[in-house]
């Protein structure tokens, strides 16, 4: 197969950044998306030009570090795929295909498509965990929780924090993103203890890394490689307000 | 920072005032619809001038009315400053290349259709509001029904009603359903109701609205 490839090419966070068109010949259609980035990174290497930056991890749709904007969509055009997953199949011969890294003033671009999403982790830090020394491992099945309950939980968590949400809301917002991090702790018994301090501080650490409100558009759903549900950001903003009118006075 | 201040300044409690007022205002435009409705009937006025006596006297409705000046202005300076915030968050530099999603023309545009709504909001007031509590109505020259009849009977008016009324329409569209969202109220049972229940809204009260113009502009 046969493609144009037009990236985006940025030295460094300062620098203004700028498109670049590569013609990239001999991919097959069973490479994946990252795969076809290796080949015209190989090309550029022989060229002696510099191969253009990009985040990855696993390769197999779980580590969420594959951040880039394809043809106009988070992850390209397959639904539920993230970047690593997808293949070049799902492209025609001879398309132009252009690569953008997530925009948000909270995710800074440090290189090319590679952008800074520390945010998200200081999102996390605020509150996205549960502390409690954890000793021995008890036994799986010694706190019952209800089976639907569990399935709403481990729905959310399958979010991978890989921004996507982020990168195609048009106000930037990580709602989605910090809804399914809620909901994996507030639902379960485990993280029921520190429910109301947990969504007023991670609520707290969205804001101030400068991430949008939410316009309940569904552009962050429609986009999500995980599919993560709307309801989790209802469940947020009720958690919040319900934390926010109860919680005893720190 | 006090509790309260941090709640309404977070980026959920500016949206809680968004909600709060913006299903406020939709209880006003029922209201409003419901009372205007009455200049289709035809008896001269005489029903419609009557409201409009009462409306003018009653004390509930003056302290009614200044909640609602409120809130409309509470939602558009609110909009205004998240328009701006979610902008500033977006920093700067768009996307060169941008397919469409699931989300709908009218939950894009929220404050564009919202800008259109405060300027037909702010013409409407001068023309009748002000007129019907300081001005001619007021003074007792013109009847409360002959003025609005005037009024319409000038095309480009009457046009401009019904037009608004579509931006109305898709704002209310996405407004309603999002409002309930945005104050957590989402269950699998009810939410189907309240997204059908703001679509017939959002269709049903641009469409009352915007059969009173055009009743005295054609009839």
């Amino acid at each position: 197969m046969k493609f144009t490839i037009k990236v985006w090419r940025q030295n460094g966070p300062k620098d203004k950044g700028r498109f670049e068109t590569y013609p990239l010949d001999g991919i097959d259609d069973d490479m994946s998306f990252l795969e076809m980035i290796d080949v015209l990174n190989q090309n550029l290497l022989t060229e002696k030009k510099d191969p253009v930056t990009f985040d990855h991890d696993c390769r197999e749709g779980i580590c969420g570090m594959c951040s880039m904007y394809i043809n106009g969509t988070p992850h390209g055009p397959e639904k539920a795929t993230t970047t690593c997953q997808l293949h070049m199949r799902s492209f025609k011969d001879g398309d132009t295909i252009t690569i953008e890294p997530w925009r948000a003033k909270a995710f800074p671009v440090i290189k090319d498509l590679m952008v800074d999403r520390s945010a998200f982790d200081r999102i996390i830090q605020a509150g996205g965990y549960i502390s409690i020394n954890t000793g021995n491992a008890i036994d799986a099945n010694a706190i019952p929780i209800e089976k639907d309950l569990s399935n709403e939980a481990m729905n959310a968590a399958v979010c991978i924090g890989c921004g996507a949400c982020v990168a195609s809301c048009k106000n930037s917002s990580a709602m989605l993103f910090l809804s399914a991090k809620v909901s994996h702790l507030n639902l379960l018994p485990q993280g029921k203890a520190e429910a109301k301090r947990r969504v007023n501080s991670m609520m707290k650490a969205h804001d101030s890394e400068g991430f949008g409100a939410c316009t309940n558009t569904g552009a962050c759903h429609a986009v999500c490689p995980k599919e993560i549900s709307l309801t989790n950001i209802a469940r947020l903003n009720r958690e919040y307000i319900g934390a926010s009118l109860t919680s005893e006075k720190e | 920072m006090n509790w309260i201040t941090e709640f309404f300044t977070s980026t959920i409690g500016k949206k809680v005032i968004m909600s709060l007022t913006g299903l406020f205002l939709c209880l006003f435009l029922l209201i409003h619809l419901v009372g205007n409705l009455q200049l289709l009937l035809n008896d001269g006025g005489a029903a419609f001038n009557a409201y409009s006596e009462m409306m003018s006297k009653n004390p509930f409705i003056k302290a009614v009315s200044f909640i609602l000046y409120f809130s409309i202005l509470l939602h558009t300076v609110r909009g205004i400053l998240l328009w701006q915030q979610n902008r500033a968050a977006r920093g700067g530099v768009g996307y060169a290349v941008k397919k469409a999603n699931d989300a709908s023309f009218a939950s894009r545009n929220m404050a564009l259709l919202g800008s259109l709504m405060f300027i037909f909001i702010a013409i409407h007031m001068a023309q009748f509001w002000y007129q019907f509590k300081f001005g001619d109505v007021a003074s007792g020259s013109i009847a409360p029904y002959d003025k609005i009849a005037t009024a319409f009977e000038v095309p480009w008016i009457a046009i401009l009603y019904v037009v608004a009324q579509i931006a109305i329409a898709f704002h209310l569209w996405h407004g309603f359903q999002s409002a309930f969202q945005t104050l957590g109220l989402n269950h699998s049972k009810y939410t189907p109701m309240v997204k059908g229940l703001g679509y017939v809204f959002s269709i049903l009260v641009p469409l009352g609205f915007a059969i009173i113009p055009l009743k005295f502009l054609l009839g």
